[in-house]
This record gives C-alpha cells, structure tokens and sequence, in this order.
C-alpha cells in the first residue's frame, strides 16, 4: 500500500457514545421522578413539572436521546469496521450528532411547556418533526453510503438490522407524524392537528408505536447484539444462516402486530385478530434470535463468571427472550382483557426497556468506552460488576412489583357484584397499588444509580484526554 | 379484480418469498463458504483491535505493513 493510512471516523462515534451515557442519566432521573410522583403525589409542582408533561418527557429521553444516541454511536462503529471503509461524507456524520441532540433539547423544553401532539412516543410538534426528518435523512445517507464503500464483499448481518432500523423508522415517522399545522399558532408556539381521524388515527399511531418497539428497540439494538456479542465472546456468531432467517421473519412479521394495542376497541375485529396472530408468530424469530446469541457463548461459557460485559450482552438477551415471550402472551384478546390498561403492561415494557435495550447498551457502551479512547479497558472493571448487579436487582424489582400491582388492578377491574355492579371502586384499586409503587421507584432508583456509576467510570476512562483512531487496514486473507 | 384478491395474492408472495429464504439460507450447499466469511468479517481486523486498546503504536504499525 503506498497511499497514506486512513483512520476510521470515530470522533462521531465517541460524541454519540458519551452523549448515551448522559441522556440515560437525563431519562432515567426523569423517569424516577415521576415514579416518585406516583407514590407522594405532592411532588407535581406546577404545570411544568406535572406528571402529565414529564411522562412525555422520560419516554422521549429514553427512547429516542439514550437508545437514539446508543444506535447512532454502534452504527456508525459496526459499519465502518465491518465494511473496511471510513465513514461516508464525515461532515453530515457530524451534522446527524448536533442536529440529533438540538432534537433532544428542543423535546427537553417543548413538552414541559405542554406542546404536544398527543400521540404516545410522537409527541414532538411539527416543527421539531420535520428536523427529526432532515436528521433522519442524512443519517440514512452517512449509514448506507458507508456500506456503498465497503471494501469486502459481504455487508455483515448487524448493518442488515440497522439499515432496516433506519428505513422503517423513516417510513413509521412520515405517515404517524403527518399532521395539519396551524400557522396561526407560530413557529415558536407550534400547533397540529393529525392527517388522521377516528379508529384510522388510532390504527396509524399504534402500527407506528409497536414498529417503533419492533424497529427502532429491537430491530436496532440486535445490530448491536451481532456485533458485540460475538467480538466480546471471541468467536462468530452460533449461526451465520440462522440469522439471515432470523432478520427476514423479523420483517415479515412485526409489520402488523400493531393492532394488538387496540383490542376490544372501535377497530374492527378482524384487524385485531391479524395483530394477534402475527405477536404470537413473532415469538419464533424472537427466540431465534435470542438462542442465536446466547449460543454464541457455548463453549466459553467460563468467560461469563468474570467478564462484566459479557455479563450484560448475556442477561440482556435472556430479558429479550422474556419479554418476547410475554409480549405475545400479553397480545391474546383473553388475556389482553385483563393486563390491557394495568400496570402489567408497564411492567412489560421496562422488562423489554430496561432488561433488554438498556443493558445490550450498557454492555456495549463499556465494550466500546475504552476503544474510543485508547485504552486497554475501562477504568474500573469492578465498577462494571458492581453497575451490572445493581440494575440487574433493580430490574427485578421493578418488573415483579409490577406485575403484582398489574395483576391485581385487572383482577379487581373485572370483579363484579351479583346485581351487575362493580365490586370495587377506582379509588380502592389505586390504593393496593401503593406499596407496589414504592417498591418500583427503589427498583428505578436502583437502575439510576447504576448509570451514576457508569458516568464516573466513563469519565475516569476518558481523563487524560487521549484518543485513538484505529487506522482502516487491508483486512486479514486479503493481502496481495 | 377486486382489491382483497390483491391482498391474498400479496400474503401468499410474501409467504412463498420467505420460504424462498429459510431455502436460500439452509437449503444451498454453495452458500456454506459465504456464510462463512461474513460471520467472520468482525474478527478481520485484529491490528486494528489492537490498536485501538492501545496495545500497539500506530508506527509499529506502518513499520510492518
């Protein structure tokens, strides 16, 4: 090779990778806030810190400023070092970086101030859309140029999860979030109202909000299980072909399950037959892919017992096959009657957000921390241990109160006198909740500090402010 | 032609599509060696994992290559 070495493009990646971290924290706080607020409802202050604008808010964070920030960061690493190319077109790279946290600080002011859209996890109004659009976009451009340039023949598997992440959210994005402005309003002070009416609106937002789970949560962040798993464990993912199966039932199936959020409601039968049946299909792929990570391990499974990431890559994928089991029993009409609107449902998702999303991240995040800056690993890997065993208990914790106060919300709902009357009133269901509360937000305070930990041993990491680019190489077998 | 036989014909595609695939990927003998080289395409760049852990100068590097 005659031609001066390039390196890779990390610098975007290290933005994004620190930024992850901090949102997390961000998120988080706001999510034991508002846990807080559940138990000591004194704790709403005003209009602008009420539970009612902070919800938005935590969802927003998490999702889209931490999981948002964990996708941009292991794309952008994954593709160029499984495509032996340098990042494509490096200036809207750091475009997508800073265009994607104004997003987030926009959200941070917009939705305490009370403009939204109402729509659950496309809250943002207008204004704000059409950025995350231009976003959106020059991410797609960087992604998929990236893997126009690749020097090697294959495009490995976890860019075929990332660059379906990145086409499908686009696509969910445009036709959930097409609403009618009012200019009347101002730009400032935006309001829409959805393209959308009636079941249809509902219809729309709900394929848009499960896709957002099945896509943008999943979809995302198996690209990183691909990666990550198989490098930490120090062997090839277990099946090469079942992943390929595994990618294309994924697509063909999350599709339609988005129906399931609407059982017994005005949408017409059949629609909510179609979503059912497709959540129940959706286990297979689901556990395939699981199994799939999971048995990448087989035979190292010493590695386990003191390797802290691997420990997170691991008990992520088993919170995966959890909640992929649990999501389709959730989506059969009969049981659906008793865990739709309860607190089960909430238990649900943080076992898939927190379990599954969250902790691939973190397991991740410490894989990538120290490679970013050029360092053999991270500044305290007894911290790691200590970080993985307190949010795996707060997991835990949160999850099983949930299901309890879940369970019984729906037991008491349906309960009935022999004269037609309910047997309990709202108010007496609010009450057993209580101590389940309580128990979540140590579980949200015990996952909130875990982040803490994390964030000083990132920044111990990073002290000394060294950092490497490692140059882009012929890969091995491919020398002249 | 009414649009729900369009809808039934687009089902039944996707469905004999995605059979096409689990063949494609379990049925092809040929495709063994492919499967093969892209699992490893993480594992490719072992200069550069070292590297980035600091283990080995980017000179030493230029030296070798």
């Amino acid at each position: 090779m005659s031609e001066i070495q390039s390196t890779y493009n990390y610098k975007v990646v290290r933005q994004f990778a620190v930024m992850t971290v901090i949102w997390g924290i961000v998120g988080m706080l706001v999510g034991v806030i508002i846990a807080a607020q559940l138990v000591w409802p004194e704790l709403n202050f005003g209009p602008w810190l009420s539970y009612g604008r902070l919800r938005p808010l935590h969802t927003n964070a998490v999702i889209f400023a931490f999981g948002g920030c964990a996708l941009f960061a292991t794309s952008y690493y994954i593709v160029q070092r499984t495509s032996h190319a340098r990042l494509f077109a490096g200036g809207l790279a750091a475009f997508t970086f800073w265009g994607w946290q104004l997003v987030i600080l926009l959200a941070a002011l917009s939705l305490p101030l009370g403009f939204t859209t109402g729509k659950e996890y496309a809250e943002l109004e207008w204004p704000i859309d059409i950025l995350i659009t231009v976003v959106w976009v020059s991410y797609a451009i960087v992604f998929f140029g990236t893997i126009a340039k690749r020097t090697v023949s294959h495009i490995y598997v976890a860019n075929w999860f990332f660059g379906s992440m990145i086409l499908t959210v686009a696509v969910l994005h445009l036709v959930n979030s097409a609403e009618i402005p009012v200019f009347a309003a101002g730009i400032l002070t935006p309001k829409s109202y959805s393209a959308y009416a009636g079941v249809q609106d509902a219809m729309v937002q709900w394929w848009y909000g499960h896709n957002a789970v099945g896509f943008f949560l999943t979809a995302g962040f198996l690209g990183l299980m691909y990666y990550f798993v198989p490098k930490q464990a120090g062997r090839p993912v277990y099946s090469y072909r079942l992943s390929v199966v595994h990618f294309w039932a994924l697509i063909f199936t999350y599709m339609w399950a988005g129906p399931h959020h609407l059982h017994y409601t005005a949408l017409p039968d059949w629609t909510q037959s179609v979503g059912m049946v497709f959540s129940l299909i959706l286990l297979a792929p689901s556990w395939g892919g699981m199994i799939n990570g999971i048995m990448t391990l087989s035979g190292a499974w010493h590695k386990l017992r003191d390797d802290p990431i691997l420990k997170f890559l691991i008990t992520s994928l088993s919170f995966y096959g959890m909640s992929t089991f649990e999501g389709p029993m959730m989506s059969i009409k009969t049981v659906n009657a008793l865990s739709h609107y309860t607190d089960w449902t909430v238990g649900h998702v943080h076992s898939g957000a927190l379990g599954w999303v969250a902790m691939v991240t973190i397991g991740s995040m410490y894989y990538l921390l120290p490679r970013l800056f050029g360092k053999p690993e991270m500044h305290s890997v007894k911290l790691m241990t200590v970080h993985f065993w307190v949010a795996t208990i707060g997991i835990v914790l949160y999850i099983a109160s949930m299901w309890i106060s879940g369970v019984m919300q729906g037991l008491m709902w349906r309960s009935g006198n022999a004269d037609g009357t309910l047997a309990y009133s709202f108010v007496e269901t609010v009450k057993v909740t209580y101590p389940f509360y309580a128990i979540r937000l140590v579980g949200g305070v015990l996952f909130l500090s875990g982040m803490l930990i994390m964030a000083y041993n990132m920044f111990k990491t990073m002290a000394g402010g060294s950092t490497v680019d490692a140059p882009v190489l012929v890969p091995a077998g491919h020398h002249a | 032609m009414d649009i729900n036989d369009l809808r039934s014909i687009v089902t039944v595609v996707s469905m004999l599509t995605f059979l096409g695939i689990i063949w494609w990927a379990y049925g092809l003998k040929s495709n063994k060696q492919r499967f093969a080289e892209a699992a490893n395409l993480p594992f490719a760049e072992e200069e550069a994992d070292r590297i980035e852990l600091g283990l080995s100068s980017r000179n030493e590097q230029r030296k070798t290559s």
